[in-house]
Formats: structure tokens, sequence, C-alpha cells
């Protein structure tokens, strides 16, 4: 947050190297943990339990959202590949884990990894192509990546579990205790979402993640230094269809159903737009995308539903807040590309640079 | 010429570290590089002449593994990477620096330093992921090694800098520095005097003797300033069109009337050296 950083000398490199060298900021963010570990809790005190449990369940989609968008961003925004087919791999994960739940009655513990490790196993396979092709062309391989995981899933019924494409997958379950309200979910999704926050910082500091910013600022110096870039850029493909893989089953698990319906283009579309508004090659930019691109529509629908009625009829209003949320959404991400490409992570940095010095001018 | 092709120092029996053997190279029809052998005496300062055109570059990225030669080989110390990759290359001990300046612009001058350190470190996905116990340490003890090179080349000021903002002059430094960082056993440098003024060329030529006579390690150079090759140089190599005019010491080569007339242009009225 805001902090100034005199009087602090680090006088080894393991103090340098430290997420959080300063003390302060470290204080930071423990006020951050034990706020939400007590949110729920809060959130009922404030607002009531009905209402509290809408809220943590806008919530609990960022916190889904997250873990996504950092996975794209590892492979995007880390490595300058581009992919289109994020949500296939999302697929992938969702109806791995189902399958392990009903078929074997595997627990929420084993369907995560594994799913995680089937979508990465899938994506190892659609990044082979990046070594030959790049940018535009790419995009179209991950895009028909995207297509043809959708119609496998949805016209081969070991999978899909039948004609609608979609399996129940029972609740998470620990030591016996059923986690079904969103409030109990939560705390699931909270762990997962800050596992990979935390692996995405370590990763992006130390030798992997290095190599994948190699990649992506110059490969030919990355070849020349002794990146394999075959193998790393298949590498960024497996970890972030990792990260997509989980993230289709936190999915899952929230909505109680595998479905593909859930992770169609227009979902991979969305996460695309979460890592260009959040900011590319930035962990932070990950978490203020997926908050933004969710509470996006929310903000929009109630929006209208106050603004909106004095323009528009009532029998109108429902067809019109999905257009308008389509074209905020559009003009949002131009808006961010050409005005600000390093997207809210910047401006969040503009705004922590100039407190810094505040109240002075330098 | 065959003379001139055999240097004083493999003369006097200088081990050698890169043996360029017959090595061609044709782009369509043009040939680039066509049958050239040069042996790269270890430990030596080895510069590659040449007007433009004449395959200096081409035969740096046949050594450095981007080209596959059409014919001939290249041995560094005795094993064959004539067909290796450019990353085994790396690993193998042969770091280079670019031309037009190839750093990793978004990164840091110590972020760009530790890449080069890439293949001599060992964290795997997980261990990255965890950044714990040896993981750890391992950074810190890479960061050593790049903390030296900093302070070597002078960059302590500069470490936490992003490279796209220096200045032209210290962008080349720092491409040094990553390529020392791989602790190379042959460090090619392909113009890294290119576009500094005098002041900035001393130091540099300062850097790279110092590279040779402290680190130990052999250099192949290319340079068109003929004043910092005849200085700094033990050997010099002369390429034209693609072929080998010439070689040996730089005195030597000053007085190659086949060198002064491919290179320095045509001796008039006799009195060319």
């Amino acid at each position: 947050m805001f902090h100034r950083e005199s009087g602090y000398f680090k006088t080894t490199y393991r103090a340098d190297q430290a997420l959080y060298p300063l003390p302060i900021a470290r204080w930071t963010v423990a006020v951050f943990a034990v706020l939400a570990l007590v949110l729920p809790q809060l959130l009922t005190v404030l607002s009531g339990a009905q209402s509290a449990e809408y809220y943590i369940s806008i919530v609990n989609f960022i916190l889904i959202a997250i873990v996504g968008a950092l996975g794209l961003n590892i492979l995007v925004g880390y490595t300058g590949q581009i992919s289109i087919g994020h949500a296939a791999f999302m697929s992938v994960g969702a109806y791995t884990a189902a399958n392990l739940a009903v078929r074997a009655g595997m627990p929420f513990w084993v369907t995560l990894p594994a799913a995680g490790l089937m979508a990465a196993a899938v994506g190892a396979v659609v990044g082979v192509p990046s070594l030959r092709i790049k940018g535009l062309y790419l995009a179209i391989a991950t895009l028909a990546a995207q297509l043809i995981i959708e119609w496998t899933i949805n016209h081969v019924p070991w999978i899909s579990g039948g004609s609608q494409a979609s399996i129940e997958i029972p609740r998470p379950e620990l030591f016996g205790f059923v986690l079904k309200e969103h409030r109990e979910l939560y705390y699931l999704f909270l762990v997962v979402a800050v596992l990979s926050i935390v692996a995405t910082l370590n990763l992006v500091r130390s030798r992997i993640g290095r190599a994948f910013v190699a990649i992506r600022d110059q490969d030919i110096a990355a070849e020349i230094i002794g990146i394999d870039i075959f193998k790393y850029k298949t590498l960024s493909f497996a970890i972030s269809s990792f990260y997509a893989g989980v993230t289709g089953v936190l999915y899952t698990y929230l909505y109680g159903v595998a479905n593909y319906e859930n992770f169609q283009i227009t979902t991979s579309i969305d996460y695309l737009a979460m890592i260009i508004i959040g900011g590319q090659g930035s962990v932070l930019g990950s978490i203020f995308g997926a908050t933004f691109v969710t509470l996006l529509p929310i903000v929009i629908r109630v929006f209208m539903e106050n603004v909106g009625v004095f323009l528009f009829t009532e029998q109108e209003l429902p067809a019109v807040i999905p257009a308008v949320r389509l074209g905020v959404f559009g003009l949002l991400i131009i808006v961010f590309l050409v005005l600000e490409p390093e997207g809210l992570n910047r401006l969040w940095r503009n705004i922590r640079s100039y407190f810094r010095v505040w109240p002075f001018s330098y | 010429m065959t003379q001139a092709s055999e240097s004083s120092a493999i003369a006097a029996g200088a081990k050698v570290v890169l043996d360029i053997a017959n090595v061609s190279k044709k782009f369509g029809g043009v040939t680039a590089v066509d049958g050239v052998s040069v042996r790269v005496p270890t430990g030596r300062i080895l510069s590659v002449i040449g007007p433009n055109g004449a395959g200096k570059t081409s035969l740096l990225n046949m050594i450095s593994g981007f080209y596959k030669p059409d014919t001939g080989y290249i041995h560094l110390n005795g094993r064959d990477i004539t067909s290796k990759k450019p990353n085994q290359i790396a690993a193998m001990g042969i770091a280079r620096t670019f031309q037009n300046i190839a750093l990793f612009s978004g990164l840091t001058v110590l972020d760009n330093l530790m890449l080069g350190r890439h293949v001599r470190m060992k964290a795997g996905v997980f261990a990255s992921a965890l950044y714990w116990g040896w993981a750890q340490k391992e950074e810190i003890a890479h960061r050593e090694r790049c903390e030296e090179i900093i302070e070597f080349l002078k960059l302590q000021d500069l470490r936490k800098q992003q490279t796209a903002a220096l200045a032209y002059g210290l962008r080349k430094r720092v491409e040094l520095g990553r390529a020392l960082a791989l602790e190379p056993e042959v460090l090619l440098l392909d113009e890294p005097m290119g576009g500094m003024n005098q002041e900035e060329k001393e130091e540099m030529a300062r850097y790279i003797l110092d590279v040779n006579q402290e680190r130990g390690i052999t250099v192949v150079l290319i340079e068109h300033d003929m004043g910092v090759v005849m200085d700094i140089s033990d050997e010099v190599v002369v390429l034209d069109r693609g072929r080998r005019i010439g070689g040996g010491t730089p005195e030597e080569v000053q007085r190659d009337p086949q060198v002064i007339q491919a290179y320095l242009g045509v001796a008039k009225g006799g009195d060319a050296a």
C-alpha cells in the first residue's frame, strides 16, 4: 500500500530478494490476511446473513477468476504467447474432476491437482505449434484447440456423461464437513487463490519465470544464453493450463455441475480482457483484472436497473443489459490498449509513486 | 596466403579452443561464407575483420548455432558442435553479444545478468514456485556471481533499472555482462564498439582486455574500428566476400598487400603500410 522506503537498508541478498522487504508491507499483508479470514462473518454482521451470502458469492467468483487470470498471464503476459483457448483448458479440468469425483469418489484435494495435471498435459500438446508459429497464427491455432476440445467433450459421452454434456459433482468435503454454502466454499477458493498467487509470485522472480520473460522480450537472445525455447514455451503452456484446469474445477464445485457451456470462447475472451485491463506481466494486475471484469457486469446491471428505467421500458431492460455489458466491455479493452497498455496495475503504481513522496513534490 | 593463415600463435604451439574448419554457408544463390577455416588459440583475442558483407556475422552465427554450415565442421575443445542447437552451444561455454543489442528490455540489469546464469542454475518449476530451501540458496549464490560482474562493469547504480531505459553504451556493457554471467570459455563479440564515441570505445576495449587477461576467456571479436582491433588483438583474420584472404598478427595483416587491397583500399603509389 502506501508507505515510504527511506530508512531501510538491506544488508543481505536474501533481504533484497524478499517479496515484501519492508516491515510495514508485511504488516499490510497481515492485515489483509486477517480481513480475508473473517470476511464472511464481517459481511454477515454488516449486512445480514442473506445479503452476505450474495456478496460472498461475488467474492468467490473473483477468487476463481484470479486463479484463471494468473494462469493466462503467465502464458500471455510473461511468456508473450497468445491463447484464445484458455476456457477450453478449464473445461478439461472441470470434466476431469467431475469424472474422478463421480466415478471414483475422489475428494476435492485429489481432483483439484489431478484436473490441473490433465489440463497441463493437454495444454502442453496445444503449445507444441508455438515453436513454429507466433502472434495471429498462434491465436488461430489456440482457437482451433478451443473448438476441438469443446466439440470433443460435447460429443464423447464417456467424458461428458450423456446428452446434456453435464455432470453433477458432489459437494467438496473435508473431514466430514461438507462445503455447501458460498460462505463455506469461500475458504476453499481463498486457499487455492492464495496458493496460486504465492506460487506465481515465486515463479516469476526465479529461474523459470525469468526464462519466460526472456522468450517474450528477445527470443533469439534467450536461445543464445542457453534457454531451450521449445521446452520453455511448452512449459509455459502447461503451467498456464494447470491454472486453467484448477479454475475449471473451482467453477464446477461452485456451480455443482461440470458443463462445457461455462467454458466457451466468450469465457476465454473474458480472461484475456482481465489481463489486458489488469496489466500484462503482473501478478497484481491479474488480481485487479479478475476483480474488475467480475464486478463490471454487476455494476452495469445495478446501474441499468436504476438509471436505465428512464430510457427503456421494463420489458426491454433484460435484452438491453447484456448488450450494454458487451459494449462497455469492448470499449474498455480498446481504451486500455490505447491509453494504458500496462493496465490497472500501472495506474496503481502511478498512484503509489505519487504518494511515496507526498506531500513533497520530490 | 598459406603462410599468412598459419598464425604466429598457432605456430608457437598454443592450444586451440575453437577449431573452425572449411565452413561454408549459402543463402539461395549467395555464398555468405566460403570455405573458411579459423583456429582460435586458447586464451587469446582473435579479431575477424573485413568489409561489409564479408561474412563475419554469418561466421559467428554458425559458431553459435543459428546457422548450420553447409560444409566443414566446428569443434569446441575437440567436441563437434556443428549441428548443436544455440542453447546447447551456450551451455557448452560459448557466449556472445549482438551487433544490434539484444537485451531483455522488460527486465532489470540484474535480471538480465541472472538470465545469463540460466544454464548454470538448476531450479525447476516446483522449486521455483516454492522458492524455499535450496532454490532460494541457489538464487542467492548466483546473485553473488552476478554482483561480481556488476562490480566489474561498474553497473552498481543501475542494477535495478530496466534495460530499456538505459543509454546505448550502457546497454552494450550490460550485454557484455550477461554474456560474462554465463562463465563462458569463448566469448563472441559482434561489434561491441559500434556506434560508440572514442571514450566509450576505450572503456569497452579495457573491459575486453580485462575479460581476456584476468578471467582467461578467449575472445573472438568482430570490429570495424581498425585502431582498436590492431591494438588489442593477438591475431587477426581477414574475410572478403565470404572467403578468408589473410590472417596473422596485427603487424602481419597490416603489411599484407592482399588485405590492404581488399579492405583498406588499393594502395596508391606503393606506400600502403
